[in-house]
């Protein structure tokens, strides 16, 4: 199908995007890489009266390094992060998490501070933010103000942006000394949307697990920080029946709502054999 | 009523200026303002790859990227590469290997294919499936695409000896 109509703008600097964002309210959407809002707008699933586009707002793009914290500017493409000596050196998990998003062509044009925004539950990102306990950047036409990942995503498409907010950068604090990262998800083809996906953060210094951070995807509306399983592991080599243990957690934590393909029970099984494979990378 | 903004872009090499409909994408653009029906378009949102084109060398789908978000970028199409010679032998690969039937997806494929072979010129033929994944065929089975530009991957090794 075909877009709807709409206007199109393109401000040149962030105050020029604070005040159409003022002026026009919930009728206006902000259009960075566009790869999600395009196809919703083809599909006719949304109908703004304009698009703001902010690829031409300064500043926005970029991957840099200051002290512990890597700085990721939310007009960062896919291609970006994935080609990053700095996130692979200091973000693995990222890094790997990328290589799942979609195809070549749109990791080309999609954007960091896109997907993270849209808050799409199947999208890599906001699992990696959650588990790295990485912070957002908000700016707003009065003042700038940061809010945690683990407290950014509140519900389906449902995040902490005020009306009137633009997320400009997402920081994550560097990978420490003796962590290691696994990301890992299930899709019927090879860059669809998951079924299930897990970014797994934890210290596995001494043969033993400890600090998990297991971050699920797509079995929520926003993503899953599986505590319960982490607990299960903590201290612990990731033997057999640790492993086991953490599993059986999951179930009293995943909501894992049934979808058009697959049942509660399945996607609870493939969430487990997910933490499985994930425990056995990280022990590797 | 539909907003429309003036727009330039650098298409195969020819600058063109159009007054544009913010609604319209690139591919509507290309083929329906300019012409250029080479690019396909099938499932308008992103999934099938028919659409793919190259926008300041880099492959993106026409189907997710607005006309006026074009505006001074250079856009590459099939046409494009067809006629300057650039893929002479990847095309020459699809025929001789069989890897089209209908042909519909043929363009993007090429594009993609294309995309690889100066991006990986070392690429194995599982990163080959990985870096088409995003184009579908329901003709092929896709063996025979793969086999293709493999053959095109070494030849352009051994050319480059």
């Amino acid at each position: 199908m075909k877009a709807p109509s709409f206007s199109y703008a393109r401000p040149g600097s962030l105050s020029g995007v604070f005040e159409l964002l003022e002026r026009h309210g919930d009728r206006a959407r902000v259009l960075a890489g566009g790869q999600s809002l395009l196809a919703s707008l083809n599909l006719r699933l949304s109908a703004p009266e304009l698009l703001v586009d902010i690829a031409c707002v300064p500043g926005l793009t970029g991957i840099t390094v200051a002290g512990d914290k890597v700085r990721i500017g939310a007009l960062t493409t896919h291609r970006q992060i994935e080609r990053s000596p700095e996130v692979a050196r200091h973000l693995p998990l990222l890094a790997q998490a990328v290589r799942n998003v979609a195809c070549a062509a749109i990791r080309n044009v999609g954007t960091f501070g896109g997907s993270i925004a849209l808050a799409d539950p199947a999208a890599e990102y906001p699992a990696c933010a959650v588990a790295l306990d990485a912070t957002f950047v908000l700016a707003g036409r009065a003042a700038e103000r940061r809010v945690r990942a683990r407290e950014f995503f509140r519900g389906l498409y449902e995040t902490a942006l005020r009306p009137g907010e633009l997320l400009i950068a997402g920081e994550f604090p560097v990978s420490g000394d003796g962590y290691r990262s696994v990301f890992l998800e299930l899709a019927r083809r090879r860059g669809d949307y998951a079924m299930v996906g897990i970014a797994a953060h934890a210290r596995t210094a001494g043969g033993r697990i400890s600090d998990a951070r297991l971050a699920f995807l797509a079995v929520s509306g926003t993503p899953v920080l599986a505590v319960r399983a982490a607990a299960a592991l903590e201290g612990r080599p990731p033997d057999a029946r640790t492993v086991a243990a953490a599993q059986a957690a999951l179930g009293d934590e995943l909501e894992a709502p049934a979808d058009l393909y697959a049942s509660r029970a399945t996607k609870l099984h493939l969430a487990r054999v997910l933490l499985g494979r994930a425990l056995g990378a990280l022990a590797r | 009523m539909d907003d429309t903004l003036p727009t330039t872009l650098i298409v195969n090499g020819e600058r063109v200026t159009r007054n544009v409909a913010a609604r319209q994408h690139l591919s509507d653009f290309l083929r329906d303002e300019l012409g250029l029906t080479g690019s396909h378009t099938a499932c308008e949102h992103g999934v099938c790859g028919a659409c793919t084109v190259r926008v300041d060398g880099a492959i993106v789908r026409g189907c997710l990227m607005l006309a006026v978000q074009a505006n001074g970028r250079k856009v590459d199409t099939i046409e494009g590469l067809s006629d300057s010679g650039e893929i002479a032998d990847l095309q020459e690969a699809f025929h001789r290997r069989n890897a089209l039937q209908c042909g519909f997806c043929t363009p993007g494929m090429l594009m993609a294919a294309q995309d690889l072979l100066t991006s990986q010129p070392e690429a194995t033929r599982e990163e080959v499936r990985e870096h088409l994944s995003g184009n579908l065929c329901r003709c092929t089975g896709y063996q025979a695409i793969v086999d293709a530009v493999e053959d095109v991957l070494g030849s352009r090794r051994r050319g480059r000896k």
